[in-house]
């Protein structure tokens, strides 16, 4: 899929923490309605550059444009362009004190100022999309895992955003309960959202994804077709770690070595 | 291993075993508790001291002014006290926290200061420097607006501290989930991080009420009308016209009336928030 005009365009993204560089100079483009899985070892930069995407890490150096605007402008009404981008986390982030359906409603209430009747239309409506509409007035500690990121996940589509980002949704997951998970990525993907998701969900990624991009060390070592990558990746990097990930019982012991980049994954 | 080692774990014929050696220690240490309370009981005057602390009349003509008059007061003054606190404890505690070198510094120096000095020596401020240093103005409320000052000033320097606390032990991804929603800083920190702050926070600030709750006897430092009075002023004033102690037991009960209760809500509450955490 060719992208029509860049929804997402990262260019010369510098990131670091102190003196661990974290990203070395990222470029990537994601197109409207493509969705696009970064892959890549731990302390690779992955994360990193998704909290990039949306300015909850302020990058060192680069720019960052999502829908036109420039995220990376120092005068830029950041809270604006955040309502155009919804974000997933690993630790779902739910709001304890409110009720599932509460956290879908408040936060349109207090920043898209919508009224009460229509932020509880748009909140029905998306925990139906999830699934989850009979679980609108339990608390979130009552949830599994799964449902609470479902719900997440309904949080961010009720401000109507039109990217969304994905950072590691399962991996904070029982095995069994991530293919609920999947399953409603997959039909936001089918419906034609931008989607960046950093995950290590292997099928996933070469099933829905458009591109899968995969980086390590702070930089993007290959990006393609998933196919391509996953399929017949054509760097050392690329093959070493896919065989760990889709293999890890075969893994030989390895001798540490210190160019790998630590900080968060 | 071998036999030998084995035989070492079993209790040996001779001497005490821990556990027994645990029950006589024990044993010791309620007798030594059951003697000094008798020997308390036989050596203390119980004779005068009734005739000092309970007389029954006395109590009685205390009724219902002490309560009417005295406790509530005390009341009166502990929560608007408690208000103020509160309120400013919040801005403290947000500026603490702020990203604006001065406001912590502001906001450090103000604890430190507040946190180190006797309520006493507050209440003597505003009761003769404030007058002193802005003559003509006069603190809204009067006495009450002077008690509900120097109650808070003191109690917002450990609020503030508190607050604080409770603020930092919402978990980091609570703010970015709401500011990756689109709120502002100030938003997510009124509708997200604060009422869960509270929550956790609840216990302390109790406890902080109940200290309020005695500190307010220190209004007679700044001098108060027949009506202004609280429990302890009312009790002693009238120990001194009765030339009898009687009063100050009963101004100490009810200051148990209220402090006992509130104790006790906080342990429930201590305990639920374990629960919550489970």
């Amino acid at each position: 899929m060719t992208p029509s005009r860049p929804e997402i365009r990262v260019s010369g993204l510098h990131k670091s923490f102190g003196d661990n560089q974290v990203l070395r100079g990222i470029d990537l483009e994601i197109g409207q309605g493509e969705v696009v899985c970064v892959i890549g070892p731990s302390g690779s930069g992955k994360s990193t550059l998704l909290r990039c995407v949306n300015l909850l890490e302020e990058p060192t150096g680069g720019q960052v444009f999502v829908g036109g605007a420039e995220l990376t402008d120092p005068d830029v009404d950041i809270d604006a362009v955040r309502r155009r981008i919804g974000m997933v986390f690993q630790q779902f982030n739910l709001f304890p004190h409110l009720t599932v359906v509460e956290n879908l409603t408040l936060p349109q209430r207090r920043v898209l100022r919508r009224g009460k009747a229509e932020a509880a239309r748009v909140a029905a409506e998306n925990l139906r999309r999830v699934g989850l509409a009979e679980k609108a007035d339990a608390y979130p500690s009552s949830l599994s895992g799964g449902q609470q990121q479902r719900v997440a996940i309904a949080r961010a589509l009720a401000m109507g955003p039109e990217v969304m980002l994905f950072d590691e949704p399962t991996s904070a997951l029982d095995p069994e309960l991530v293919g609920d998970v999947l399953a409603v990525m997959r039909m936001l993907a089918d419906e034609g959202m931008t989607m960046m998701v950093v995950t290590h969900e292997m099928t996933f990624a070469r099933e829905v994804a458009d591109r899968v991009v995969f980086m390590d060390g702070g930089v993007i070592v290959e990006e393609g077709a998933p196919g391509q990558v996953i399929g017949a990746p054509r760097h050392e990097r690329t093959r070493h770690f896919l065989s760990r990930l889709l293999d890890p019982a075969m893994a030989d012991v390895e001798e540490e070595t210190s160019d790998q980049v630590g900080g968060p994954g | 291993m071998t036999g030998t080692e084995k035989t070492e774990l079993q209790p040996k014929k001779k001497g005490l075993t821990r556990r027994q050696k645990r029950g006589l220690s024990r044993g010791v240490q309620y007798a030594v508790f059951v003697a000094a309370v008798i020997a308390f009981a036989v050596s203390a005057d119980w004779g005068r001291l009734q005739n000092q602390f309970a007389q029954a009349d006395i109590a009685e003509r205390m009724f219902p002014e002490v309560i009417t008059l005295a406790l509530k007061n005390t009341v009166l003054y502990t929560v608007t006290g408690f208000a103020v606190g509160l309120a400013l404890g919040m801005l403290i505690a947000l500026m603490r926290l702020s990203s604006v070198g001065p406001y912590r510094w502001l906001a450090g120096l103000y604890i430190e200061i507040f946190r180190g000095l006797p309520a006493l020596l507050i209440f003597i401020f505003i009761g003769v420097a404030v007058p002193l240093a802005f003559p003509g103005t006069e603190i809204v409320g009067g006495t009450y607006g002077k008690v509900a000052l120097a109650l808070g000033l003191v109690a917002a320097a450990y609020m503030a501290e508190t607050i604080r606390a409770g603020i930092q032990a919402v978990p980091k991804g609570q703010m970015e989930a709401a500011r990756s929603l689109g709120f502002s800083p100030a938003r997510a920190m009124v509708s997200i991080i604060v009422p869960q702050a509270f929550r956790i926070i609840l216990p302390p600030l109790t406890n902080e009420l109940v200290l309020l709750f005695k500190d307010s006897s220190l209004v007679l430092f700044l001098g108060v009308t027949l009506e202004e009075r609280e429990l302890s002023k009312y009790g002693r004033d009238l120990a001194s016209q009765t030339a009898n102690s009687t009063p100050i037991l009963v101004a100490g009960l009810c200051y148990l009336l209220i402090t006992v209760p509130l104790g006790f809500v906080v342990r429930r509450m201590e305990a639920k928030a374990q629960e919550a955490v489970k």
